[in-house]
């Protein structure tokens, strides 16, 4: 399944655009500061954070009732099209909802989004179900005893994802839809070739090609 | 320790693993480097925020159930499952691994393979395999190519073959094209993580034979 890799050249490419894309304890960006949008109707990005943080310290329902009406049918969504039936996919969200609740007590909004953390809660779950397998995860990272995120950290990496949103919006139809199936529609570049007729090469080309560009956007 | 890895995942990889598209075998591989490698580890990590924005953005929602809100906190109100038990530290494994290993390096149930190299068949699905690898301080593995592709971690020692020399953390990516031999250093026993998506082979004609035998 591997077989396609280029191991020598992406190796390279890996190491210069190592932490360009998402930068660890970065300072805040400047000029940044409005990139979260109401443009679709839902709340910014920024303000998910205060909910999780609700239901950590207060276990509080409102903000859990308005978490579960924006995340839940875009959970459900991403399941549907990586292979659930409709049931499954209905019975699987609610886990991963209710999931969100229990381990809100380890949500670090200076390493995710919320977005991102429901995604990652998501992809796991959907391994579990779907294939019937674990999904080995690395070694939680130990922060020492000041477990509290800095402030000016949540605000960086919340501002980055945002602008990493925007710049996934801009891109070519064609390179973000395959992003998009690589993503949620559990395939393999192989699998993509084979689904959508496009040369495996093209296919290499298309995501290495949207990669840069979220890079550059990043810079 | 992170700034001593030279030899990382690939771009393809890791975004792969962040999809949840690669099998078991090689999700535990990607895991365990990324416990030693900061580099990758954030790498990793901006694919995962890829994912959320894709998620937050998808053009297509599926409406719940009515009563989903309801299930759901009665879901919640009825406790968390129980956290499993984290494996006893190890130097040698982190934790990904120990997890299958059922412990630390000293739980490795090891099976003998000739001239001194052991291996340890982990449980993972099929479509993969993955392996640990004890070869003696000093030794050689036989000289081998590959059918589909191979990595291979180095949790403990060193080895040298015709493309470098690999150190804890290290991953060599090989496949079709590449034939080598690599030999341990001479200071350590070496220990490895190997995961394969097809059956080595083997060169000479005795490991060739021998190879069914060792679900190789």
């Amino acid at each position: 399944m591997f077989a396609e890799v280029e191991p020598v050249e992406t190796c390279g490419a890996a190491e210069a655009a190592q932490q360009v894309m998402r930068k660890r304890k970065t300072t805040v960006r400047k000029g940044n500061a409005a990139v979260n949008r109401e443009d679709d109707g839902c709340k910014p990005q920024g303000e998910w954070v205060a909910h999780v943080l609700r239901i950590r310290s207060a276990q509080d329902k409102t903000a859990f009732a308005e978490l579960f009406r924006h995340f839940a049918p875009r959970v459900k969504a991403f399941l549907i099209k990586s292979g659930s039936t409709p049931s499954q996919a209905e019975e699987c969200t609610q886990e991963v909802m209710a999931t969100l609740w229990h381990k809100a007590h380890l949500f670090d909004p200076s390493r995710a989004s919320v977005a991102t953390w429901v995604y990652t809660i998501a992809r796991n779950r959907r391994i579990d179900l779907l294939r019937k397998e674990r999904r080995p995860e690395p070694e939680e990272l130990t922060w020492g005893p000041e477990a509290e995120p800095d402030q000016a950290d949540i605000v960086s990496l919340q501002q980055e994802t945002a602008h990493l949103r925007e710049a996934l919006k801009a891109l070519p139809e064609a390179q973000r839809e395959l992003i998009e199936k690589a993503y949620f529609g559990d395939l393999s570049h192989r699998e993509i070739a084979a689904q959508t007729g496009l040369p495996l090469g093209t296919i290499k080309s298309r995501i290495r090609l949207a990669l840069d560009r979220l890079r550059h956007a990043m810079k | 320790m992170s700034n001593e890895i030279k030899h990382h995942l690939t771009d393809e990889l890791l975004m792969a693993y962040s999809a949840g598209t690669l099998p078991e075998a090689f999700n535990l591989m990607v895991a365990t480097h990324l416990s030693l490698c900061d580099t990758c580890r954030a790498q990793a990590e901006s694919y995962d925020a890829l994912g959320g924005c894709m998620l937050q953005d998808a053009p297509d929602m599926v409406d719940l159930a009515d009563d989903a809100l309801d299930a759901t906190l009665a879901l919640i109100a009825g406790g968390a499952a129980p956290d499993l038990p984290a494996s006893p530290s190890c130097d040698v494994l982190p934790a990904p691994l120990r997890d299958y290993v059922g412990g630390g390096v000293s739980d490795i149930k090891w099976k003998p393979v000739g001239m001194g190299v052991k291996q340890a068949i982990l449980p993972t699905s099929a479509g993969a395999s993955a392996r640990l690898l004890f070869i003696p301080a000093g030794a050689a593995m036989p000289d081998h190519g590959h059918k589909g592709m191979e990595l291979t971690m180095v949790l403990q020692g060193a080895f040298s073959d015709e493309i470098d020399r690999f150190a804890r953390g290290d991953i060599e990516i090989a496949d079709e094209d590449l034939e080598h031999m690599p030999v341990a250093d001479i200071s350590a026993d070496c220990i490895c993580l190997a995961v394969t998506d097809a059956p080595l082979k083997f060169n000479s004609l005795i490991p060739k034979l021998v190879q069914p035998f060792l679900r190789i």
